[in-house]
């Protein structure tokens, strides 16, 4: 089931298809049990001249045990997913690490307008980058982003970094991505945001340091306040 | 109304599966159409379909049977309720038809997009859409007053409170958590008004509110929402798991409780719907854990439904595999839960084809395949015949197959990275290779809807050729079969008085029979 998601570019992407992958095989097996004791019941006491049915109200603890003992089994999986996912939770929204740069991405229906710090790695500045759909990094990078949103709820996704993050109007709320892969990655909105929902869409691009600074060059013209 | 959320889905269906192509009976479905069919889809098929038959529907009918009452507490009440409903109805239809068309925000309604018709361009169905709603909710609090009351006051005479049938528990259990949820949503849903027609600002940063205020008070509502609409499901199953394998339902008050505790649970846990709305992350944490602790109590319920065909005597009516069949799917929407309830899973899964999988899995069972097994199984009662089993069993089989023609792919599609609510998958490249899921699911969803048509003839040609039956053609024990096949006014000949729980079936000391109806002396 898992080999349904794609491909996964990103530091921490791993630990969320390992959570997937946990919970998948932890209810996979309580389900299929769970079928299994169901078909068995349906077929091996499906009415016969013979049969008749007992009487078992389940009144007394012991009777209850049959369906106590296994939800208590439940509980402790369930304790035991909480605990594969904390860290992976933790890793990935809570304690955001250095970064090594950071990109401003902004929602607006129907676009995504992203800044990009110019040459000199901060944003704020006047060789700042600013294009329309296209979030352009380099590989092996923490990236720290500062998302928002302009007029209504927008919801950024890439599917191959694992990422996903509500852009809020009024908020930046900050997080974090790092590429393993170069190349060009699908990006888009999540979250219902009008009529162009369904269109909203842009590019992930991962180059290598040397790209990088090529692209940065020649897109010297795409600094701030001449983009459109 | 069922008709109408069907034929909506219909429409989103054909034109995800062949998009920008004219669906037929319809025509082209454009961007904007999409999201207020999706929307009005929603909107329907929770509020205007699964409550009122669940609740309402069952629930008036059976309520005063099953505690042996003549009618409702009060009688009166529940006429305005029904028509305040249908007011309700009339103007959720009406806003298909006024300029701008109907709301097309999604129906979680969250706003900056729903407070302000610049945003989505649709004025009047914005606001006839919170009016429809605010009259339908009048309308269910008054009738789950009713069955508070009814329940409370009108119990015939030795009918203790573990003696109710376990159906009567759930839509009470119900009734309350409608009520204590109800309220925030209802000022959420006012602030909301307020924003769309003054220009407030409850909900827009710009004038110093906040669009996440409004989430939580949506999803304090609809999360014990949810569970408003399973416990009448549950309860219709839970009569019939005991008839039909002649057995005593395994656990009675375990059920009850563990049921209180999953309706208590579910007040805290509604911002399992927020992990990446910009909620504070560290908030997730207890979130999360009451999420998936939900698991349980209903894990000690399902069990108990299985448990109580472990050596019984099986009858496999229409009733009975529908009943069956809403236990085995809604066992892979309880599951699938849990991945959502997972922070760190659900950072990829949310807003993805997978939730909308994962919510059908636990929605279809609850609104149609259980309305099913008690339409089967009460239909001798309403009608005082029986609807033929064949083609009973025609339904179910076409039914279960296309359902899970329709939504298993979903799963698939989700994990793929296919997020929700887009017109025209084709455009994301990456979603190409795996349109063809796109077309089993809507080639499954005309399956069904046709797998509907037999239902229909069936239910209304048994009304004059079904075979004529008795009382309790079922041999049941609980008091509505009791009464003549159909009621009459006053329901009872007598007022039935009670001596024992209602699922006494294949009791030792029973010689001859293995049932004793919960009035018999
Ligand atoms: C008759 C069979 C049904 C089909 C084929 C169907 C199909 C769908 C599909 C494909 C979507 C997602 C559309 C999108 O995200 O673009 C959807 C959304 C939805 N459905 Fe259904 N559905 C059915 C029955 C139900 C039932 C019984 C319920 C609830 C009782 C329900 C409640 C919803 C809700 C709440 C949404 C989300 C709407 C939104 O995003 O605003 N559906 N349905
Ligand atoms: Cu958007
Ligand atoms: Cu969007």
């Amino acid at each position: 089931m898992t080999s349904w998601l794609p491909e996964d570019i990103s530091t921490y992407g791993h630990g969320i298809d390992h959570t997937i992958r946990v919970i998948y095989y932890i209810v996979g097996a309580w389900f299929v049990l769970t079928e299994a004791v169901l078909f068995y019941f349906i077929i091996r006491y499906r009415k016969r001249k013979t049969t008749t049915a007992t009487y078992q109200p389940g009144t007394t603890f012991k009777a209850l045990a049959w369906i106590l003992l296994p939800a208590a089994l439940i509980l402790v999986f369930d304790l035991g997913i909480d605990l594969v996912q904390g860290p992976v939770w933790n890793e990935i929204k809570i304690y955001l690490p250095t970064a090594d740069q950071t990109v401003r991405i902004k929602g607006r229906q129907f676009v995504w307008e992203i800044t990009h710090p110019g040459a000199d790695g901060k944003l704020e500045t006047p060789d700042d980058i600013q294009i329309l759909n296209q979030l352009v990094v380099p590989v092996h990078k923490k990236i720290q982003f500062e998302l928002q949103s302009e007029d209504v709820l927008h919801s950024l996704w890439i599917p191959n970094l694992r990422l996903k993050q509500d852009a809020v109007p009024g908020r930046t709320i900050k997080g974090w991505f790092e590429a393993t892969k170069e190349g060009i990655y699908p990006l888009a909105c999540a979250e219902l945001c009008g009529s162009g929902h369904g269109t909203m869409k842009g590019q992930l691009q991962v180059l290598n340091e040397t790209d990088y600074q090529n692209w940065l060059k020649e897109n010297r013209s795409l600094e701030v306040g001449r983009v459109e | 109304m069922a008709i109408i959320g069907g034929y909506l889905a219909y429409l989103f269906r054909y034109q995800l599966a062949f998009p920008n192509e004219p669906v037929p009976g319809y025509g082209l479905v454009g961007p904007d159409q999409y999201n207020s069919f999706v929307t009005m889809h929603g909107t329907i098929m929770v509020f205007w379909v699964a409550m009122p038959i669940l609740l309402s529907g069952f629930g008036n009918f059976l309520l005063p049977l099953m505690i042996g009452a003549g009618d409702m507490a009060f009688p009166r009440l529940n006429m305005t309720s029904y028509w305040v409903f249908f007011l309700s109805t009339v103007v959720l239809l009406l806003s298909f038809f006024v300029p701008g068309g109907s709301f097309s925000g999604g129906w979680t309604i969250y706003p900056p997009l729903s407070a302000s018709p610049g945003y989505t361009g649709v004025i009047w169905g914005g606001h006839l859409w919170i009016l429809a709603v605010a009259l339908e909710f009048t309308s269910m609090l008054m009738g789950g007053i009713n069955f508070l009351t009814t329940t409370v006051a009108m119990r015939a005479k030795g009918m203790g409170l573990f003696r109710l049938p376990i159906f009567v528990w759930m839509i009470n259990i119900a009734s309350i958590l409608f009520m204590f949820s109800v309220g925030p949503l209802i000022a959420g849903a006012f602030m909301l008004l307020a924003d769309r027609l003054f220009d407030v600002g409850f909900y827009l940063p710009a004038s110093g509110g906040d669009p996440l205020l409004f989430q939580h008070l949506f999803w304090f509502f609809g999360h014990p929402e949810v569970y408003v609409l399973l416990l009448p499901a549950l309860g219709i199953i839970a009569e019939i798991f005991p008839v039909f394998s002649r057995k005593p339902l395994f656990g009675y008050r375990t059920i009850i409780y563990s049921t209180l505790v999953a309706g208590l649970l579910s007040f805290i846990v509604w911002a399992h719907h927020q992990f990446i709305s910009g909620i504070d992350p560290r908030l997730a944490a207890p979130f999360s854990v009451t999420t998936i602790l939900i698991s349980v109590p209903f894990a000690i319920t399902l069990f108990a439904f299985i448990a109580t065909l472990w050596r019984g005597s099986i009858r496999l009516t229409t009733s009975m595999l529908f009943a069956l069949g809403m236990l085995a799917e809604f066992l892979v929407g309880g599951v699938t839960g849990i991945f959502n309830g997972s922070t760190a899973a659900d950072i990829y899964i949310h807003d993805t084809l997978f939730v909308v999988a994962h919510f059908h899995y636990t929605l279809f069972p609850v609104t149609f395949i259980a309305t099913f097994a008690g339409i089967y199984y009460w239909y001798p009662k309403m009608f005082g015949r029986f609807m033929n089993e064949t083609w009973g069993k025609v339904h179910f089989w076409i039914t279960i197959i296309g359902f899970n023609a329709v939504f298993l792919p979903m799963f698939a599609f989700g994990l793929a990275g296919h997020q929700r609510r887009i017109f025209d998958p084709t455009l994301f490249d990456y979603l190409q290779p795996y349109q063809y899921l796109h077309v089993i699911a809507t080639v499954g969803l005309i399956v069904m809807l046709a797998g509907q048509i037999p239902f229909i003839i069936n239910f209304f040609a048994s009304l004059s050729r079904g075979k004529v039956v008795d009382r309790n053609p079922w041999l049941a024990n609980t008091l509505e079969w009791l009464a003549p096949s159909p009621p009459g006014h006053g329901n009872f000949d007598q007022e039935p008085v009670v001596q024992r729980g209602p699922y006494e079936y294949s009791h030792p000391l029973l010689k001859e029979r293995d049932w004793i109806s919960q009035g018999e002396l």
